[in-house]
């Protein structure tokens, strides 16, 4: 974020923001369902896992050891013995052996003489190791359930398991939340309570693993559990493992093993901190922040932390991690047999998924949740072994050394000419990067933060070689079901790139950490000692913080310029004769009568509404008048406001104005003659309204405005639509749009863009005023209320999406990455700040973003390198949050790994957009060329550089193997195609969408899903929230898949076409269309009929979850044989040749031609 | 002769142009975001932002009129060698000018792309080439200042 400004900003003494923000979260934490921090809790665990895997290492060391070993034997063996001792680190750890105060000596100690010391540690371990061994599956599960995989969530689902086993655990973890309040008490109330508190723990602590309170048992076994932290410190230690071997914890790779051994130490430092706990308030955060901000950071304050799981949106769930982990606790408190824990959490392990998968989760996105099933899961089909169950924990290191010898199913060879079912049945899962498997678990979700290539090469040479594209593809702001909240005086992070501690980041020892990014070595703020999920001290490595990829801080005073801004909205409406004539006044003010009361927001949200055509109109909506004033200016040259401070009315006091406005105002142009259209003036009056306090701004369009500043001519030919032999007219053609977005964006606010437009409304122009202000664009072509239902019915629906979404106010985002990588482009709507700064005036939950990266630095000595997103924003609610994702990807050095991690979705993704913006900066025939070429180009390079057999034929690995299919689909796309009559604002939307939705919703957008619907089962069928999903096969997007006697049920993303056949089974037409024959089915059918019959239910089941699926409505429209709509629903048919493009086999020997060459 | 003084004159004029807008670019886009902790008001640092691009295109266009100048004197002092080695550059700047992003003021840069990678690495390729030129150019227009002062 940007730290910057923070300082000015105390500087002149904004104190009293400070006051509200820190007052405020505390209440505002409190209030919420304390909650879900249950489930970050789980990390704690982590460590554990965190073991295990640094032994299997990264490939990175060939020589290691283990690899051989079997997947479970391998942990018992040496490393995890010895790494026992090394828990010592961490004073709690060792309790069953060290127990009390023992344990501290030994760390101590350790350091000199370690030799002499393991032993004894070692003899002890053996215990523990059994124990452990049990309880290694369990960690790894818990932990992946947790938020990270939001989707996923329901693991705990709100049946949720309180079932009797729970019960005992879950007595536990209200302890943790009754904790959360007594910790807090000390720390909120005098802050020099605080410090006693925390010795008197850390001293309990030592003695053991006793824990004070019973409850604790849950959490300390796990956490005894060796220090998690050194996730990637993986093998650098192995030759000094057997004697230090524990320590690693603080080995990040680099960190150079005799660091390590002077870390013991650390031991050490936990006993200082009992006694010196009311240490300063570290100046972490930045030092100069803190200096000139002493108030807030008392030292007393220790992290509260806690998880408002309603923060996510829909957060029903959220109260229920905690049983869910119970449960999971119950299960590790008992050191049952190892083997029964294994097996039944092998098939956990993997995934984020399988339990959740089962349970649903509630409303969330089941979809999602469908895809998610397929990352874990499903490795099988094209992932390195890393995915498998058992083998899993082995896999990593397996999968990386063992490549040359075993190719990788990722690598496996196919030839394109011949296979040619190669769609999988489901949707395309994600590759998982191939890394430790505990560092796997808690990385980041794949919907959320996802890379081009999961394995990064290391160095720019290498990348050019493998000619594929690099980058990072973002939904950072996504409605997470699950996610951790801290609130905590100081955050963490690094001194000098400003990184969020983040759980690749590693612990030197107890009191210092290692940037990830930088490498910097940074101290542990005392306050970050304390654990206050497990209200253990001296654990910093099992914060939540540390455990959790995704986590979202409430930002403290330093964080904000000024007193977080009030949610305010206002709304700009066309209500010219045209505008008039389309209808929509009416749906927008039913839906905003309807919706008024969950507008985003608290009691200081403002609302406004300016209307215009030729003539600018505001409505006085001042307290105390009976009934809205209308203010008309007429000078349009000149803009002003007539009355400033009654046109934004808070909407609590004003309702009921605002609600007889509402009711008025479709009425009120109902006879308007006036044609003309000044939107740009209203735009600059909607500008001096909004730009005192920021906020969104929504605006209403209906035709091109054709008056006064901002007038804009057609510049549309429609009979070159097909013949052109270049598209003209893809960039704007003013810059005022332009010019008044920056002028936006820099008082915070945003402008969302409604296009309903029958007529060329030149949205190549229109569409900057929202890229630049981070506002987003609707687009509903030839809108009418009476001829058009379904765009009526999709408007209404995108209308409640967009009034009652979360929404983040004067949000800016930064993208930090290793020291090696840089940030080359940023794709979507936003303005670049700085190389690595996006300002965004409004974030929404259903904005992408996308990140070209280059590498600047050879990244040699690196094994693992990582992305981090932080976007900080002030909410609804008038708090400044952060929302902070990380990622880490292995770094690889051959051209065959980076192949084996090539996710060709996310690369699909990225060259939209990088296409995009050359059809605009150059012509679209570059574009497209440029994405064959691309194709190509990485084709080629396999083949040369990878494949060692040559064969005849188009020769791609198994991961690229959809990349020319989906290459094809962009080049047919609305957006890239030629040769088609397609309307400039189509054309020109369809490129705003691929730039500006997340990589979910574009892939859809550009291979649409083609089911066969007229044969339903239940086989297969997804069971959510009661309801019996089916789910029929993806089909290829071929004529040659549609047959006269079915009905093939299209998913185009924003529309779905159900093609009905012409000998479709009657049985169908009767009991899912209720009509009795096929010339029965009406022209213009948009609704599935609600019949009371299984086909119906079920047809209308899954129709109904593919559009939960999203946050947009997706219209239906059936089509027969004769309907208009029927070229729209075999354009999509891209697998088969039409006058102008080229067929998918055909595309394929083009490619083999250029290949070969 | 006194056509050479003068281009002498206005050179080190463009050269501190130039110079200042390679360097603004060098240092406040490629500043190391380190130590960021720093305290720029983000809309104050978005102004500026904005404004640098202002006066980035403040100096750009002096230069380019400046670099007309100089060639009209050329033409007018019958240097044909020394007019024949501006041309191209002459050339460049009509063709840069005339593919400028749509703009309504005058400019070249454009706020919302000059950030992106590649437009910011040619721009200031550019810069530096220039300032290489105008660099060669201003020593052979001393040398042939001087050698007219002395041979006359």
């Amino acid at each position: 974020m940007s730290t910057a400004g923070f300082n000015s900003q105390n500087g002149t003494g904004t104190g009293q923001t400070y006051a509200n923000g820190p007052s405020q979260n505390p209440v505002a934490l409190q209030q919420l369902p304390g909650v879900s921090y249950g489930m970050t809790h789980q990390p704690s665990y982590n460590p554990m896992p965190a073991k295990a895997p640094p032994p299997t290492g990264p490939g990175l060391y060939p020589s290691a050891p283990y690899q051989p070993v079997p997947p479970v034997s391998s942990y018992q063996p040496g490393p995890q013995i010895t790494s026992y001792p090394s828990s010592p680190g961490q004073p709690l750890l060792p309790r069953p052996p060290l127990s009390g105060p023992p344990s501290h000596t030994p760390p101590q100690s350790a350091s000199p003489s370690p030799g002499p010391r393991m032993p004894p540690a070692q003899a002890t371990p053996p215990p523990p190791a059994v124990s452990s061994s049990s309880y290694y599956p369990s960690p790894q599960q818990p932990m992946a359930p947790a938020w990270q995989y939001n989707t996923a969530p329901p693991p705990m689902g709100p049946p949720t398991s309180i079932s009797t086993p729970p019960r005992g655990p879950v007595a536990n973890h209200v302890n943790p939340a009754a904790s959360l309040a007594e910790p807090l008490p000390p720390s909120s109330a005098p802050y020099s309570t605080a410090p006693p508190p925390r010795v008197s723990q850390s001293v309990t602590q030592p003695p053991g693993p006793g824990m004070p309170p019973t409850s604790m048992l849950g959490y300390t076994q796990p956490g005894t559990a060796p220090p998690p932290m050194n996730p990637m410190v993986p093998n650098t230690y192995q030759p000094g493992r057997p004697a230090y071997g524990p320590p690693p914890t603080g080995p990040s790779p680099i960190g150079p093993p005799p660091i390590m051994k002077p870390t013991p130490p650390p031991t050490g430092p936990p006993v200082a901190n009992t006694t010196p706990p009311p240490p300063k308030g570290d100046a972490q955060c930045g030092g100069a922040v803190n200096s000139t901000v002493p108030p807030t950071e008392s030292d007393g304050q220790e992290g509260d932390i806690e998880c408002p799981g309603a923060v996510a949106g829909n957060g029903p769930q959220a109260s229920n991690s905690y049983n869910h982990v119970d449960n999971k606790m119950a299960g590790l408190a008992q050191p049952g047999p190892p083997g029964r824990h294994l097996g039944h959490y092998p098939s956990l392990p993997p995934g984020y998924q399988n339990a959740s998968a089962p349970h649903g989760t509630s409303s969330m996105h089941p979809a999602m949740q469908a895809a998610m099933q397929p990352y874990t899961q499903a490795p099988q089909p094209y992932q390195q072994p890393p995915g498998g169950p058992g083998p899993a924990q082995l896999s990593p290191s397996l999968a990386a050394m063992s490549l040359q010898s075993s190719t990788p199913e990722a690598l496996r060879v196919v030839n394109l000419l011949q296979e040619r079912n190669l769609l999988p049945p489901t949707p395309v899962p994600a590759p998982t990067p191939c890394l430790p498997q505990d560092l796997q678990k808690i990385n980041c979700n794949p919907e959320v933060f996802r890379c081009t290539l999961t394995s990064i090469p290391q160095t720019q040479s290498l990348l050019n070689k493998a000619k594929m594209p690099l980058g990072l593809l973002l939904h950072p702001f996504k409605d997470l079901s699950q996610l951790p909240v801290v609130t905590s005086s100081t955050i963490v992070r690094c001194r000098s790139c400003r990184t969020y501690i983040n759980p690749f980041v590693s612990f030197l020892d107890q009191r210092r950490w290692k940037c990830n990014l930088c490498y910097r070595v940074n101290d542990v703020p005392e306050e970050f000692m304390y654990n206050p999920v497990s209200r253990s001290y001296g654990e910093p490595h099992k914060r939540p913080e540390v455990q959790n990829a995704t986590i979202e801080f409430i930002a403290p005073s330093e964080y904000m310029l000024r007193p977080p801004q009030p949610a305010v909205y206002l709304f700009v409406l066309d209500v010219s004769h045209n505008a008039v004539e389309t209808g929509y006044l009416n749906v927008f003010c039913q839906s905003l009568l309807d919706n008024i009361n969950a507008l985003p927001g608290d009691s200081r949200t403002k609302v406004g509404f300016i209307t215009f055509d030729s003539t600018i109109h505001f409505y006085n909506l001042q307290e105390g008048l009976s009934q809205p004033q209308m203010l008309i200016v007429s000078d349009i040259e000149d803009i002003f406001l007539p009355t400033p401070d009654s046109l934004l009315v808070n909407l609590n006091e004003c309702k009921e104005l605002v609600q007889d406005l509402l009711k008025s105002l479709p009425t009120l142009f109902g006879k308007t003659m006036e044609t003309q259209s000044a939107l740009g003036s209203a735009l600059q009056a909607a500008f001096k309204l909004l730009s005192p306090t920021g906020g969104r701004m929504s605006v209403f369009q209906t035709q091109l405005p054709n008056l006064g500043v901002g007038a804009l001519q057609s510049r549309e030919d429609p009979n070159q639509r097909a013949s052109a032999k270049d598209i003209q007219h893809l960039s704007p053609a003013t810059d005022f749009y332009k010019k008044l977005a920056l002028d936006c964006s820099g008082q915070q606010v945003a402008v969302d863009l409604f296009l309903l437009s029958a007529q060329y409304c030149d949205l190549a122009s229109l569409g900057c005023i929202s890229r630049y202000s981070a506002g987003s664009v609707y687009y509903y072509p030839s809108y009418h209320h009476q001829h058009s239902p379904a765009q009526v019915e999709r408007f209404q629906k995108d209308l409640k999406r967009y009034l009652t979404r979360k929404i983040g106010f004067e949000a800016v985002m930064r993208i930090r990455c290793t020291k090696g990588l840089s940030i080359h482009t940023f794709h979507g709507n936003f303005f670049v700040r700085s190389t690595d700064l996006l300002s965004l005036p409004n974030v929404n939950p259903d904005a992408g973003f996308a990140v070209q990266m280059s590498i600047e630095d050879n990244l040699d000595d690196m094994q693992v390198v990582s992305f981090q997103a932080a976007l900080l924003y002030t909410s609804s609610k008038g708090e400044r949050r952060i929302r902070v994702h990380t990622l880490c990807l292995p770094v690889v050095s051959s051209l065959s790994d980076i192949f084996s991690g090539a996710d060709v979705q996310a690369m699909t993704g990225l060259l939209a957009c990088m296409a995009v913006d050359r059809s605009v900066t150059a012509s679209l025939s570059d574009a497209r060329d440029a994405m064959t070429n691309a194709a190509i180009d990485s084709l080629t390079s396999y083949r040369q550089s990878v494949l060692t057999i040559q064969q005849p034929g188009l020769l791609a690995p198994a991961c690229l193997r959809l990349f020319p299919l989906y290459i094809l689909a962009l080049l047919k796309q609305k957006a890239f195609r030629t040769g088609t009559s397609t309307r400039l604002d189509d054309r020109v939307f369809a490129m705003c969408q691929l730039k500006y939705q997340p990589l979910f919703y574009a892939m859809l957008m550009i291979h649409p899903a083609l089911y066969r619907v007229d044969d339903l089962t239940d086989e297969g069928a997804l069971n959510i929230n009661e309801r019996t999903i089916p789910q029929p096969r993806v089909l290829q997007l071929s004529v040659e898949k549609l047959s006269r006697e079915g009905a093939f049920l299209m998913d185009t993303g924003t529309v779905m076409y159900l093609w009905i056949g012409r000998n479709c089974h009657p049985n169908f037409l009767t009991q899912v269309l209720g009509v009795p024959n096929y010339a029965a089915v009406p022209e213009n059918l948009y609704l599935l009929p609600e019949l009371d019959t299984a086909e119906s239910q079920r047809t209308r089941a899954f129709v109904c979850w593919l559009r939960d699926q999203r946050p947009f409505y997706p219209s239906l429209h059936v089509i027969r044989d004769e309907s208009q709509l029927k070229a729209n629903f075999m354009q999509n048919m891209i697998e088969d040749r039409t006058a102008s493009a080229l067929s998918y086999y055909e595309f394929l020997l083009h490619l083999q031609q250029q290949i070969s060459k | 002769m006194e056509c050479e003084f003068l281009s002498v004159c206005f050179y080190i004029a463009i050269i501190l142009f130039l110079q200042i807008i390679a360097f603004d670019e060098l240092k406040t886009d490629y500043k190391n975001p380190i130590d960021q902790c720093n305290t720029l008001n983000p809309t104050v640092e978005k102004v500026k932002k904005i404004k640098r691009v202002k006066i980035a295109l403040k100096l750009v266009l002096p230069e380019y009129l400046i670099h007309f100048f100089f060639c009209v004197m050329f033409f007018c002092a019958a240097e044909w060698l020394t007019l024949c080695l501006n041309l191209p550059l002459l050339a460049y700047h009509v063709w840069r000018y005339m593919s400028r992003p749509v703009m309504s003021c005058p400019g070249l840069y454009d706020p919302t792309t000059i950030m992106n990678a590649d437009i910011l690495a040619y721009c200031q390729k550019e810069g530096w080439c220039k300032l290489a030129f105008y660099l060669l150019s201003f020593f052979y227009y001393l040398y042939g200042m001087i050698y007219v002062l002395v041979s006359s």
